[in-house]
């Protein structure tokens, strides 16, 4: 176990040390920041001594050393767009997608866990028949096509929810949050929906076939001969190994919500990280970019290693693969 | 030969498979469609959409024809600048469908040329190559287009985005696609060049790019064609994505997705057609091209028969 955890750590600082490259290579290459420090008619001294100054007359490694710990302190400098620190303005951009992609994660759980349930337990019943083929309508619909229908349907005809923006905001700390008012709720509903709804399909489509699958081992035919009843089989024996590789998925999703976000959040004007991630794509910040692609992977890498260390405590097969492989 | 061919072919496993599977020939009788539509676009199209002289302002925002107060010239409406929508889609389709073929071309070529090299080197070569795949593969595929267009972006002038749109489109999403090809093709390479006919080709004097080129290659290429297809799907959804995000095809050259982006900035003054019948298209382009890729797969794999 201590093998793996080291090991999957190991790994985990490879992938963050190449993606901090890939940032680095972006500020050395596109565009030279001396330009923008100095006036035009700049002498080469003058630009000489800004290049030293900034440290750019050094190796390239060290260069790349002193990048990497200035990235791991939160230190990205100013944006070139709007010449604010980078770090603060993610962290002011953080709350809005955490709570968008909090809230579709959890949805996406809670319906389509019982969902998948359902079609597993009554397969050929019309109700699990019409869920699946609209499965299958909703991994083929592009998201924001999804996005566009759902405000068309309930913000332009119905007029029920909004269509943009996060709705009256408290702030708590540096933290804003859109959970404690009616309107921040509001706000919530379709953005989330529509970003969960891809996940919501995969998650029920898993459910079913994992349920179906373990309803059909000896384990659960064994508990059916002992005269269990139908509930106590399906919902304590049969749901707990299904879950297991839901758990897995579902991890590898989270990082595929925050992406996706990034379309969520230009459908609905949401006020996140990925809408900054956008502007900067299109004008070439490269300091907003740099910075949104450490931080995300960041996240990605955490929920992955997370997510493979659970997977060796709920499963004890793989632990004892674990400890061996690593050996 | 043509006529032995043919009925080869014609009694051939995937053939008859292809007969009786009605879900193959819905999809496949749709792609061929809209391909003849993305081919004749010009000649199909009422109006040229990018000819300024050929719009006339007046006619914008008209409804499509069947709806009160449409126009029989335009037949499903027209937009802001008075673009004849089916005729902008006809336009749209063509360059979703060519931004979509050639990133598919690239990541194919790209995946199987460092599959190949990596199946058939192995090492250190094997090893740096399959880690890269590892690490972008970890990252959803719409995020690394996006940091390839936002590089692209970076690099060229403001003036040349416009221009350059369709290259960097194409660089960015056949850069993001190339793994799954190279990850399948460095895997049938490695059982291949244990076989006794590259033994043989070795023992002949073949060097190892040709042994690659004319002996190994033809025989991985199998499963390629299955993974393109479901590809080209995803390329015409991350182009329309991409797009739409406003970081794809500008206004001036619209795709498919630009002109749902479009449509989508004037859904509140009821213009609902403007970006209701593209995105009709693009799902009907996806969902056809997904079944033909799901039937291929199945079709193609013994084991699930």
């Amino acid at each position: 176990m201590l093998g793996f955890l080291i090991r999957r750590i190991i790994q985990s600082i490879f992938v963050m040390l190449t993606v901090a490259l890939i940032a680095f290579m972006m500020f050395r290459f596109m565009g030279d920041p001396v330009n923008s420090l100095v006036a035009e008619n700049a002498t080469t001294e003058e630009r000489d001594a800004v290049r030293e100054r900034l440290g750019l007359d050094q190796p390239i490694w060290v260069q790349y050393g002193r990048f990497v710990a200035r990235a791991s302190t939160g230190d990205f400098g100013l944006s070139w767009r709007n010449a604010r620190p980078v770090s603060t303005l993610l962290s002011e951009r953080f709350p809005a997608t955490a709570e968008l992609v909090l809230v579709a994660a959890g949805l996406s759980l809670l319906i389509g866990i019982p969902l998948g349930i359902l079609t597993a337990l009554r397969p050929s019943s019309l109700s699990a028949q019409s869920l699946q083929l609209l499965s299958l309508i909703g991994i083929s619909l592009p998201t924001f096509v999804t996005g566009i229908l759902l405000i068309l349907i309930f913000s332009v005809w119905l007029g029920w929810l909004p269509s943009f923006g996060r709705g009256t905001v408290i702030d708590i700390g540096w933290w804003s949050t859109g959970f404690l008012t009616v309107s921040g709720l509001k706000a919530l509903i379709l953005p989330s929906f529509m970003l969960c709804l891809f996940q919501l399909t995969l998650i029920m489509r898993l459910v079913r076939a994992e349920m179906m699958e373990v309803l059909r081992t000896d384990y659960i035919k064994f508990a059916k001969a002992r005269g269990l009843t139908n509930r106590s089989i399906n919902f304590r024996h049969a749901l707990k190994n299904t879950l297991i590789p839901v758990i897995t998925i579902f991890g590898l999703q989270l990082g595929g919500l925050i992406a996706f976000a990034i379309v969520t959040e230009t459908v609905f004007q949401w006020p996140g990280m990925g809408a900054l991630f956008i502007q900067a794509v299109s004008f070439g910040d490269v300091p907003v970019m740099a910075a949104y692609l450490v931080l995300v992977s960041l996240i990605f890498v955490i929920i992955n290693t997370t997510v493979d260390l659970l997977y060796a405590v709920l499963d004890p097969r793989l632990r004892v693969d674990g400890t061996k492989s690593a050996h | 030969m043509t006529t032995s061919t043919l009925s080869r072919l014609y009694d051939s496993d995937i053939a008859w498979n292809f007969r009786h599977s009605w879900m193959a020939r819905i999809s496949t009788v749709t792609l061929l469609l809209l391909f003849a539509a993305a081919l004749f676009a010009p000649l199909l199209a009422t109006q040229n959409p990018y000819d300024i002289s050929q719009l006339f302002l007046l006619d914008s925002e008209l409804p499509p024809s069947w709806v009160e107060g449409g126009d029989p010239r335009y037949l499903l409406g027209t937009d802001q600048q008075a673009r004849d929508l089916y005729s902008s889609i006809l336009y749209g389709l063509r360059l979703s469908l060519i931004v979509g073929f050639a990133s598919v071309v690239l990541a194919a070529g790209l995946g199987i040329s460092l599959g190949l090299i990596g199946g058939f080197v192995g090492g250190m070569v094997d090893g740096a190559i399959m880690r890269v795949a590892d690490i972008l593969l970890s990252f959803p595929a719409i995020l690394v287009a996006l940091l390839v267009n936002g590089v692209a972006r970076g690099i060229l002038p403001p003036d040349q985005h416009a221009d350059a749109a369709i290259w960097v489109m194409i660089l960015a999403i056949g850069l993001t696609n190339w793994v799954q090809y190279a990850r399948t093709v460095r895997g049938s390479t490695m059982v291949e060049r244990r076989k006794e006919y590259v033994q043989a080709a070795r023992i002949n004097g073949v060097s190892g790019m040709g042994i690659m080129m004319h002996h190994i290659l033809p025989n991985v290429l199998g499963p390629v064609l299955v993974i393109a297809t479901i590809n080209l799907g995803m390329a015409v959804l991350t182009e329309a994505t991409l797009s739409f995000l406003g970081v794809g095809m500008p206004a001036t050259q619209p795709s498919l997705g630009t002109l749902i982006r479009i449509g989508n900035e004037y859904l509140f003054s009821g213009v609902w057609w403007v970006v209701i019948f593209p995105s009709v298209v693009l799902v009907i382009l996806v969902l056809a091209v997904n079944l033909l890729g799901d039937w291929l797969r199945d079709a193609l794999n013994p084991k699930l028969r």
